[in-house]
């Protein structure tokens, strides 16, 4: 068997597995099989990251029906890097959040698992397929998973958070139905590759026009782009740990990378930027996303909340290193892509334990807690460092390269801004390690303690990997700039006017 | 035998003390005993470097092409080293003694965070590139921070966050973009004697860089980004001692006058229009920081202006850009650090024995606490300038350097 028959198996392993999940009883086998298939779909995903690393593409037709008439799945360096950032938080987070599963979810384990895999599925199918069509199914699948799961969250308002998901996520899902029907009734194919080859004979059509424009927006609202990103931190602050951290490192990305695959593989960007302002709409938000986010995340009161803003703002940067149009700046949003996704997974996991330790998540309840739990404390604030972007830590990558792009682009006027809201996000991770550490607990709070190590374990790995990839940047740098080429193949040049 | 040694030694002393909390005898046995091979091995770089002249360039890690951790020994650095790591020998024990004698708590924490910052200090000694020196200055404004926020009550908690925010919004916010966009102009940042700029970046842009740079590097506190220096007065007085007189100011001009001689270049900086502009900056800071100091009553606070004034002739030393003037701000780093440490230590034991901290309050100390004071005399002697100390010998040459520069207005000044 040869990598590109195994290829398929990184979808299909977490598919097959959900449905075998619900019927296996008790708490024990329905996560032992969830976290054996994540690294399963781990190993497999970091084996075709290696062989596309120098520009290959695999591609596999479905029950050799041959593209364009059936499914394929084609991967090149960019879905790779994307799918490994995906099975790698699953593989890391499964093994880790079972105690914390155990106690939000105490019941009906099996289906919780099941959703968990198909969620999974759903997002690696989005990030491998070649077929438009079957984006919209992945994602629809992957959506679904993810409101149930959102939905099992121990406070009530998780179930108004998932519904309020599901609304916008539906918009955004039927959006983007639209667009592709619009492609497909120009074209008649829906093959990536196929439509690729197709579009550009339709030259200046208006509804070619107003299908791009579907297909942004409804992905833009799966993005959480500001400012459609008002379902993110419900949804993120009331969900179960588990789903918290892993839609935080995942969920977004996803839909980044497709959002990227449409407008730079499909509709080509010679036609996207300049069929529609795109890079000057992106620009704008993004701006707009960095500063609202990081400005919401300074007043929060619950730590998961103000991560969730965060995450907004953070997804405001990879979207600026895509509006500068250039190699640089898109290599700078995958990269920002893969480090967000470390980073933020080693946060969440960390307010995660902090949840199953202390029982509350209001900053105001974690007064002198760094004491009491230094681990997971230190822990927080080094994943901190990173998202702030001190060196050596993966974020000061990401943002050494999306400053480099944004001189490179001489829009010097980016580079303050980018560095004004990092001095935000200094504020708002410097405000809990001073609450934690600085502020005497107060007499009444009741005591906690450190976690147990097997919980600290994977979040110190997350931690390590995030300070790894700060130092030794030959997998992360030389697959964003893989990825970025991938997705252009040097059709950047020139496009700048 | 490496630079790398040197850096890592504080760093493994810091691991052992956070291990060794618990037990109060091991911790201070480890704290006691970490200076001693980091000093002996500073010794020992500085023989061979000077004996056999090899630079013992060690490259850690390569982050992007080209672009690397790498730690050297130059000259400049080798002095920066030899004085934190003479200086953290004699500052444990006062900063044990102290830490005791005050009842502070949190001694593990305390000593750790102490190492860390020596650690981070050797680092920037020995970088090679300005990548390198950024690495470890952040870790030294990170790792000080819980020191001077050390007794955490609200008035340390708020001179805590001045500090942090001064110096990462300059090194965030100014130093980090000057050196991406010299990276970017000049796909280098190795230290090179005579420059890299030069032939490479107009003289707008280098203009530019160079007011970004120096004030980017807060820890020199060039007015108007002194206020951190007074603000982490509120630390016990060991870290006012030994970071906010010798590691952490040190640092900063060390790093203004490597990002000077090295990055820029001498020749290249009297080009630059804004060169002047920064003279008088820096000028400005040394006059007014030493009228602000006649007016404090607080010792300490007092010592701080001091401070802030005494890092501006160093600072000036570089960007008269002579020979002579450089070699000046050099000496000045290493006998102002000695004489501002006695200094500091003075004023701690004067607080800790008697509770006093203001200059009002001392009127006759030198009859109850005859050693002291004879002490905080010397070290105030080097501190001015006066033969016989050291202090005479390194405003010797950064006069010099002022008169064969052509400045004769400020040479004038002296204390």
């Amino acid at each position: 068997m040869n990598i590109t028959e195994i290829m398929p198996f990184i979808v299909l392993i977490p598919l097959l597995a959900g449905p075998v999940c619900v019927l296996l009883p008790g708490r024990g086998l329905p996560w032992l099989l969830a976290t054996i298939s994540a690294s399963a779909a781990f190993i497999l995903a970091a084996l075709t990251l290696g062989s596309v690393f120098e520009g290959e593409t695999l591609r596999y037709a479905f029950g050799d029906w041959p593209p364009p008439i059936g499914i394929e799945y084609r991967v090149d360096a960019a879905n790779a890097f994307v799918a490994l950032l995906i099975t790698g938080v699953a593989a890391i987070l499964l093994p880790w959040a079972k105690p914390l599963v155990d106690e939000e979810i105490p019941e009906r384990q099996g289906s919780f698992y099941a959703l968990f895999l198909i969620a999974l599925a759903g997002l690696l199918g989005i990030t491998l397929t070649g077929d438009v069509f079957n984006v919209f199914v992945f994602l629809e699948i992957s959506s679904l998973a993810t409101y149930g799961l959102i939905a099992h969250g121990k406070d009530r308002r998780a179930l108004l958070a998932a519904f309020r998901y599901l609304i916008m996520g539906t918009v955004g899902a039927t959006f983007l139905l639209i667009g592709i029907a619009f492609i497909y009734i120009l074209t008649g194919s829906l093959n990536m590759v196929d439509l690729a080859e197709r579009l550009p004979a339709l030259g200046d059509s208006r509804a070619l026009q107003v299908g791009l424009g579907f297909i942004v927006v409804g992905l833009a609202i799966k993005l959480a782009l500001f400012p459609l990103h008002h379902w993110l931190p419900n949804a993120y602050t009331y969900a179960p740990t588990l789903i918290t951290t892993f839609l935080a490192a995942t969920a977004t990305k996803v839909a980044l990378y497709v959002m990227l695959r449409f407008i730079f593989d499909v509709f080509g960007p010679q036609y996207s930027f300049t069929a529609l302002p795109l890079a000057a709409v992106f620009m704008a938000l993004a701006i707009a996303g960095m500063f609202a986010g990081s400005w919401m995340a300074i007043f929060q009161r619950n730590i998961k909340r103000m991560l969730a803003y965060s995450s907004v703002a953070q997804v405001g940067y990879m979207v600026l290193g895509v509006s500068l149009l250039s190699l640089a700046g898109l290599t700078a949003a995958f990269l920002h892509l893969f480090n967000h996704g470390l980073m933020k997974a080693a946060l969440f996991a960390s307010v995660g334990l902090i949840a199953y330790q202390a029982g509350s998540l209001r900053i105001d309840d974690l007064r002198g807690i760094g004491r009491q739990m230094p681990w997971t404390l230190t822990a927080f604030a080094l994943a901190g460092v990173s998202l702030i972007g001190v060196p050596p830590t993966a974020g000061f990558i990401s943002k050494w390269y999306l400053i480099g792009a944004a001189v490179e682009a001489d829009q010097l006027w980016l580079v303050a801004l980018i560095l004004i809201t990092s001095l935000m996000a200094l504020i708002y991770i410097a405000r809990i390690v001073e609450v934690a550490w600085l502020q005497p607990r107060p007499d009444d709070a009741p005591a906690v303690h450190e976690a147990s190590w097997l919980l600290l374990l994977p979040v110190w790995i997350l931690v390590a990997a995030n300070f790894y990839f700060g130092l030794d940047t030959r997998l992360t740098v030389g697959a964003a700039s893989a990825a970025a080429q991938a997705l252009t193949g040097g059709a950047l040049e020139g496009l700048l006017p | 035998m490496t630079p790398f040694i040197a850096v890592l030694i504080p760093f493994i002393g810091a691991v052992a003390l956070g291990l060794a909390a618990r037990n109060d005898r091991l911790r201070d046995t480890i704290a006691f005993i970490t200076p001693l091979p980091l000093f002996l091995v500073v010794i020992w770089l500085a023989a061979k470097r000077l004996s056999s002249g090899d630079a013992m360039t060690q490259t850690l890690i390569e982050i992007m092409p080209g672009l690397d951790i790498t730690l050297a020994i130059q000259p400049l650095g080798l002095t920066f080293a030899l004085l934190a790591s003479t200086l953290y020998i004699v500052a444990t024990p006062y900063a044990l003694g102290y830490m005791k004698t005050g009842g502070y708590g949190n001694l593990a924490r305390f000593m750790a965070c102490y190492a860390i910052a020596l650690g981070a200090a050797m680092g920037i000694a020995f970088s090679e590139n300005l990548l390198t020196l950024y690495l470890f200055y952040e870790i030294l404004s990170v790792s000080t921070y819980p020191l001077v926020a050390h007794t955490g009550t609200d008035k340390a908690r708020s001179g805590a966050r001045t500090y942090l925010a001064l110096l990462l919004v300059t090194s965030v916010g100014l130093m980090l973009p000057a050196m991406i966009w010299i990276w970017q102009a000049t796909g280098t940042l190795s230290f090179t004697a005579g420059g890299i700029m030069a032939d490479r970046v107009g003289p707008v842009g280098g203009a530019f860089a160079l007011v970004i740079l120096l004030y980017g590097i807060g820890k020199a506190a060039l007015m108007p980004f002194h206020r951190w220096l007074p603000a982490a007065m509120v630390a016990p007085t060991p870290v006012s001692a030994l970071l906010h007189a010798v590691a952490v100011v040190k640092a900063g001009v060390f790093s203004v006058l490597t990002v000077v001689l090295y990055i820029f270049g001498l020749d290249y900086l009297l080009t630059l229009a804004t060169q002047p502009l920064m003279l008088y900056v820096a000028v400005f800071t040394m006059l007014a920081a030493s009228l602000v100091a006649m007016h404090q009553d607080n010792l300490k606070a007092r010592l701080a202006y001091s401070t802030v004034s005494q890092l501006a002739y160093i600072v000036t030393g570089a960007l008269l850009a002579t020979e002579l003037s450089a070699i000046g701000g050099g000496m000045h780093m290493l006998m102002h650090g000695f004489g501002k440490i006695t200094l500091f230590f003075c004023a701690g034991a004067i607080y800790v024995t008697h509770g006093i901290n203001t200059v009002s309050g001392m009127d006759g100390l030198a009859k109850r606490m005859p050693l002291t004071m004879l002490a905080f005399f010397i070290g105030a002697l080097c501190v001015i300038g006066l033969p016989p100390t050291g202090g005479f010998w390194s405003k010797w040459y950064l006069v010099s350097g002022a008169y064969s520069a052509g400045h004769y207005a400020w040479s004038r000044r002296s204390c």
